[in-house]
């Protein structure tokens, strides 16, 4: 069990800074999502915090204990790789035993080992076979029991899913919870899929452009994100924004869209009561947050919703929901909506907008107000 | 390593009207066969005048069907017949060329997969420029380097000895390991190296057992090409080596005129045939990786 801890953390390759002052702390068999867009540094930081890259200015402690400057194996963590990198000359119980070997554990002591992960991983009838002999998912298990073997402090994961086809993908993201489960070890897990971010990890760490955005619960992330990146980036089909005006009355304070017929949408009351008339501000919805305006599905779990016109321009089925491509007042918005109750393409339609979970952004600084 | 996937190789002559069929393979088989004569007919009429006696040669020329056929040319080009001065046979000096050839190779191609190791694997700052110059000795004329060579040799007290020649083509012969090793081992991938060193494996470890295993065709390239190539060379043996020292090479040119009285044309020829034998066999034993571990770049 042990903790893992980055504390102002720059690195740079010449004059390029690639990770801007990174804190990070993960608690002792917590499991730690990395995601983001590709080349925002996530791969960099795992490969730090592996000892694969040097640090150019900070602190990693693993266990508290400072290990900047140490050799990957003397970090005693193990690393499970996108392209799985398996020994390929080497048999499955090779490439197990293969760190063992290294660090000259007794036999008697890694064919424990090796029995241990494999009945875990139920991969025993692999033992003898090559990489080459096995199945994507089979590999997958492999570079996991490889990782598994050592009992190490600290589970690094580099986009382990990648490289499998979405079925097996799915299977392999549930069985990967379920082994964390079971051995409770902290993770840090590198991905740039959202959804294995939101379903695995107990906490997320947003990165965009070398810069950690947000770290926090998968809860916290998707209803209460920091600024405009983190609330797109995360949740799919991608959260709407609708650019709107400040507006004063004496029941509240509302906001005019922009791009609408100038009625006052009301804020939920007793928030956002400081904000300044006419400000210029962008409305974040969230395309499962439209409702159907007579089931009035915010008002009875006790929030406030809004009507908005919106027309109907495409309508893409994906079996469980129908997302609806509408435009509201001018501009274009993503709608999630039962099947059962999909308008039909050409349509006008009232949605009821869930005003209690919309978040608001200022339009300059991007963050959420 | 790639799976063997069995496959058809596409055949553009099996395509068309019939005609054109019969027509397209019947000149590219001609085309094939008059070229691979041109090839073979030499070595046939060497080989031939290897069984022929002299007397019989001299009759009736050089080209002609033999008449008594005999092995005893064999024999004396092996063990007594003369060469400049020395009249051991070719034995002496296939010997030397054996003892040149073998641990040139063997050093060559092994400091070749060490300098490969490190320059794609281990790289440094100016890792790529030193890749750069080592790669230029591919391009140097040996011309160039005789003069270097023989101050070299003379400094160490190496001149007129194999173990001299060894140095010289150990040295010589780096470029072109160094630059097969590094093309290959740039393809196999660095997780596996990354991995490797996460599991607690060092330099030499990660050398042994992930690298060398994954070897064997580019293993394969170095030797062939470093001992044919170590083999036929000439400058080098005939510069810095004289009389019993000499590689076979440089021993044969004593054929090539100069000398006085009679000419020994079948024992000559057989000479000549022992001296081709070991790059020849070399190659039918290994030219099949050979060929596939130099188109073969990727490591799966």
């Amino acid at each position: 069990m042990s903790s893992l801890l980055i504390k102002d953390l720059r690195k740079s390759y010449g004059s390029v800074e690639v990770l801007k002052n990174i804190n990070l702390e993960a608690e002792s068999g917590e499991f730690v999502a990395l995601v983001g867009p590709s080349g925002c540094g996530k791969s960099t930081l795992l490969s730090i915090i592996a000892g694969l890259e040097s640090v150019t200015s900070g602190e990693i402690r693993i266990d508290d204990i400072l290990v900047n400057d140490r050799a990957p194996k003397d970090r005693d963590i193990a690393m499970v790789f996108q392209s799985y990198a398996l020994y390929p000359t080497m048999s499955v119980r090779e490439n197990m035993t293969f760190g063992m070997e290294s660090r000259h554990v007794p036999k008697a002591q890694q064919q424990e080992a090796i029995d241990r992960v494999s009945a875990l991983l139920q991969i025993e009838p692999l033992l003898d076979r090559k990489p080459s002999q096995l199945s994507g998912g089979q590999r997958q298990r492999v570079a996991m029991g490889r990782a598994l073997v050592r009992d190490p402090k600290l589970f690094l994961f580099d986009e382990p899913l990648s490289n499998l086809d979405a079925k097996l993908r799915i299977e392999m993201r549930t069985e990967i919870k379920k082994l964390h489960q079971n051995v409770g070890k902290t993770t840090v897990y590198v991905t740039h899929d959202q959804i294995e971010a939101m379903t695995l990890a107990s906490r997320i760490a947003v990165m965009h452009k070398g810069v950690l955005q947000q770290y926090d619960t998968p809860k916290m992330i998707y209803e209460r994100p920091v600024n405009r990146f983190v609330a797109s980036f995360m949740g799919s089909p991608t959260m709407n924004f609708l650019d709107a005006r400040v507006a004063r009355s004496e029941s509240g304070v509302g906001l005019v869209l922009a791009a609408g017929d100038g009625s006052v949408l009301p804020l939920p009351s007793g928030t956002f009561s400081n904000l300044a008339p006419d400000r210029n501000i962008v409305l974040g919805v969230r395309p499962e947050h439209f409702s159907p305006a007579h089931e009035q599905r915010a008002e009875r779990k006790g929030g406030q919703s809004v009507i908005m016109r919106a027309k109907v321009d495409m309508v893409e089925p994906t079996g469980s929901q129908t997302i609806l491509m509408v435009t509201i007042g001018g501009s274009d918005a993503v709608i999630a909506c039962e099947p059962d109750h999909a308008p039909s393409q050409g349509d006008t339609v009232s949605f009821a907008v869930d005003m209690t979970k919309a978040c608001l952004f200022d339009p300059a600084t991007e963050q959420r107000l | 390593m790639a799976d063997a996937v069995p496959h058809r190789d596409f055949d553009p002559l099996s395509t068309g009207s019939f005609r054109q069929r019969i027509l397209s393979k019947t000149s590219v088989y001609m085309a094939l066969t008059i070229f691979a004569l041109g090839y073979l007919v030499p070595l046939v009429i060497i080989l031939i005048n290897t069984l022929r006696p002299l007397d019989e040669i001299v009759r009736s020329g050089f080209i002609a069907w033999p008449h008594d056929v005999s092995l005893q040319y064999w024999g004396e080009a092996w063990s007594t017949f003369c060469i400049g001065g020395t009249c051991e046979g070719v034995s002496r000096f296939f010997k030397n060329s054996l003892m040149m050839a073998v641990p040139a190779t063997i050093l060559s191609t092994a400091i070749g997969l060490v300098n490969g190791y490190v320059l794609s694997k281990w790289r440094f700052r100016g890792s790529d420029a030193l890749f750069g110059i080592i790669t230029l000795g591919v391009f140097m004329p040996a011309q160039m380097t005789l003069l270097p060579w023989a101050f070299v040799l003379g400094k160490l007290g190496l001149s007129n000895t194999i173990s001299g020649l060894v140095l010289v083509h150990t040295v010589q012969g780096l470029s072109f390991t160094t630059l097969f090793c590094r093309n290959y081992f740039v393809n196999i991938p660095d997780d596996l190296i990354k991995a490797a060193r996460i599991d607690g494996a060092g330099f030499w470890r990660i050398f042994r057992r992930i690298i060398l295993p994954l070897s064997p065709p580019i293993i394969i390239v170095a030797v062939i090409w470093q001992f044919t190539g170590i083999w036929n060379e000439f400058l080098f043996g005939t510069v810095f080596t004289s009389g019993a020292n000499q590689p076979i090479t440089s021993a044969i040119v004593a054929f090539s005129g100069s000398g006085t009285g009679e000419r020994h044309y079948n024992v000559e020829a057989a000479a000549v045939i022992m001296a081709a034998i070991p790059p020849l066999f070399i190659y039918l034993v290994g030219g099949k990786y050979f060929v596939r571990g130099l188109t073969q770049g990727a490591v799966k």
